[in-house]
């Protein structure tokens, strides 16, 4: 019977797996090699500023091993989102850690580099078009939000993967693509049924994160058939069962018995989960159902502007005691100054902002903590000062920390401290700050269209 | 009367996606997983209250397979935003832990 065998190296390049792991899978003679090297969870920064999360050391830590495993084994090499958010500028980054990979190794092979980044210009007239449509929540978007975003990025499905395994590639990276899709691509290619290739593929994405419990990232294992799948740890101390599996459906989806994906949605309302034996567990009653339109996510980051903090905490219970009160004053006591510097020309809620948020009270949940009596002998507070420019960010935050220093209270006569600085100098300096500012999807005739590949032979 | 964080093996939150946030109710078998989704303490309208969003736009799903009761929400401030204050959405279950389950 035809098995389609997946290696998941870890959940996410750069956090690492057991060299030992690797091998153990590598045993059991997969048809390829798979990792995702990102997600939207690290925030707006990677994809808005072009960084990557990372360092390029413990990523090419995992790469070489991936990559001498899988020229071994003469089976390809699958990674997804390269850099954190798959910009251009990460591809790039990846295009040169595998350079170094191949030359410190004496590798030859072929890697195809995919392009998930979007041209504004093309992603204006899809609007227009009508090919764009919000998900549920999204933010508003028209042709300025596309204008002033950063980077937008598109997420490719299978389809691009096996495209480069079709022009002979053994190194596939692409910018963004769906976590899914990097394991989905060569089972699909072997022309498995879709509906345990696409559940074992959400089992695979997040490596050994699939296990009762997991001490540190590692390997994970899968062996599909047409009609189930049976998902193995290469690391014999760790145990799959059942519930273990089941429950990774629940992790960062939405729904547990369904997931959407470009081509279609995978439904496992009917999927039954079994013992294969004491660590590994058989899947079955997966169905993959097509959609009628094929349609990619996008995301996009923009530059809210500059900022710059400063950490500080009370300890004085008569301030504690009128601590809204007390954060008011502060915040006017600013105001008022940057009036003073500035003649008036910067204000308050449209050239910059000063927030705070108040840890001991209700830093985690802000307006939504429903505990409302503060109890704390002492709380901890950020003061956030955000602006469009640089230079006016940290000048207006060198004044609040000041200023913030010496506020007095009616109850003590004389000149008081009345905020501890856990550091010197006070402020920190954030840099560009991003927000998303997508959450829609782009209807496509053909799933590879906009994902132009780069063949490069090493 | 028991409180949650004494019923179930784990209670979590996590952003699915920058403009969702998730929650999973974990139980360690299907007799104590029966009894809290029986109790109905988990319910849109506690949810929508507690999380300030609306009834209809509360996901409630009970996960016969994985002994688990989960809900999503939109995210009360999008991931990243300058309010956003736990960019994992890690730490919005606080509440739920000691919520009473009747008997």
């Amino acid at each position: 019977m035809a098995e389609a065998r997946a290696l998941a190296a870890t959940g996410i390049l750069g956090s690492g797996f057991a060299e030992s792991s690797l091998a153990k899978g590598l045993e059991w003679d997969p048809h390829f090699i798979g990792a995702d090297a990102g997600s939207t969870d690290l925030g707006p920064q990677h994809l808005g500023a072009g960084t990557t999360f990372f360092s390029k050391e413990a990523v090419k830590r995992d790469l070489r091993l991936m990559i001498k495993g899988g020229q071994y084994k003469k089976i390809p090499v699958l990674v997804g989102t390269a850099g954190g958010a798959g910009g251009d500028v990460h591809l790039e980054g990846m295009r040169r850690i595998i350079a170094e990979i191949a030359e410190e190794e004496g590798l030859h092979f072929r890697a195809a580099f995919i392009h998930s980044e979007q041209d504004k210009a093309f992603l204006k007239a899809q609007l227009r078009s009508g090919k764009i449509k919000p998900l549920k929540p999204a933010p508003p978007v028209d042709e300025q939000v596309i204008e002033k975003s950063e980077r937008i990025v598109a997420m490719m499905g299978p389809e691009p993967f096996i495209n480069a395994l079709d022009a002979g590639a053994e190194v596939i990276i692409t910018g963004r693509s769906s976590d899914t899709s990097i394991f989905a691509a060569v089972p699909l290619k072997m022309g498995l049924s879709p509906g345990p290739i696409w559940h074992a593929a959400k089992i695979l994405e997040c490596g050994a994160a699939v296990v009762e419990q997991r001490p540190h990232p590692d390997c994970m294992f899968a062996f599909i058939r047409d009609d189930h799948f049976v998902v193995r740890a290469p690391n014999p101390t760790l145990r799959c069962t059942p519930v273990s599996v089941a429950a990774h459906t629940l992790y960062e989806n939405p729904d547990p018995y369904i997931l959407i994906e470009p081509p279609g949605t995978l439904d496992t309302s009917e999927a039954r989960y079994e013992p294969q034996d004491e660590v590994a567990v058989r899947v079955s009653g997966s169905k993959f159902i097509q959609a009628d339109q094929y349609t990619v996510k996008l995301e996009g980051a923009e530059r809210v502007g500059y900022q710059s903090i400063i950490i500080g905490a009370f300890r004085d219970p008569v301030i504690l005691e009128q601590l809204d009160d007390y954060l008011d004053r502060i915040k006017q006591t600013i105001v008022n100054r940057v009036e003073e510097i500035y003649s008036g020309e910067v204000v308050h809620g449209e050239d910059y902002t000063v927030t705070f948020k108040v840890y001991g009270r209700d830093g985690v949940m802000g307006a939504l903590e429903p505990v409302k009596e503060v109890l704390a002998h002492e709380i901890c507070v950020i003061i956030e000062i955000t602006a469009q420019d640089e230079r006016l960010t940290n000048a207006i935050a060198v004044s609040a920390s000041q200023i913030a220093t010496h506020v007095s209270i009616p109850q003590w006569t004389g000149h008081i401290t009345s905020i501890a600085y856990p550091y010197s100098p006070q402020v920190l300096q954030r840099g560009e700050v991003y927000r998303f500012n997508l959450n829609h999807i782009l209807e496509l005739d053909d799933p590879c269209e906009i994902f132009p590949m780069d063949i490069v032979d090493f | 009367m028991a409180r949650l964080r004494d019923l179930a093996k784990l209670i979590r939150s996590k952003n699915a996606g920058p403009f969702l946030l998730t929650f999973d109710i974990m139980f360690e078998n299907r007799e104590v997983y029966e009894k809290v989704r029986d109790s109905g303490v988990i319910n849109k309208e506690m949810i929508s209250a507690l999380y300030a969003t609306a009834v209809d736009d509360v996901h409630l799903v009970n996960y016969d397979a994985a002994y688990a009761i989960k809900f999503t929400i939109p995210r009360p401030v999008f991931q990243g935003e300058i309010e956003d204050r736990d960019v994992f959405g890690g730490q919005q279950y606080g509440p739920l832990v000691d919520l009473n389950v009747p008997d």
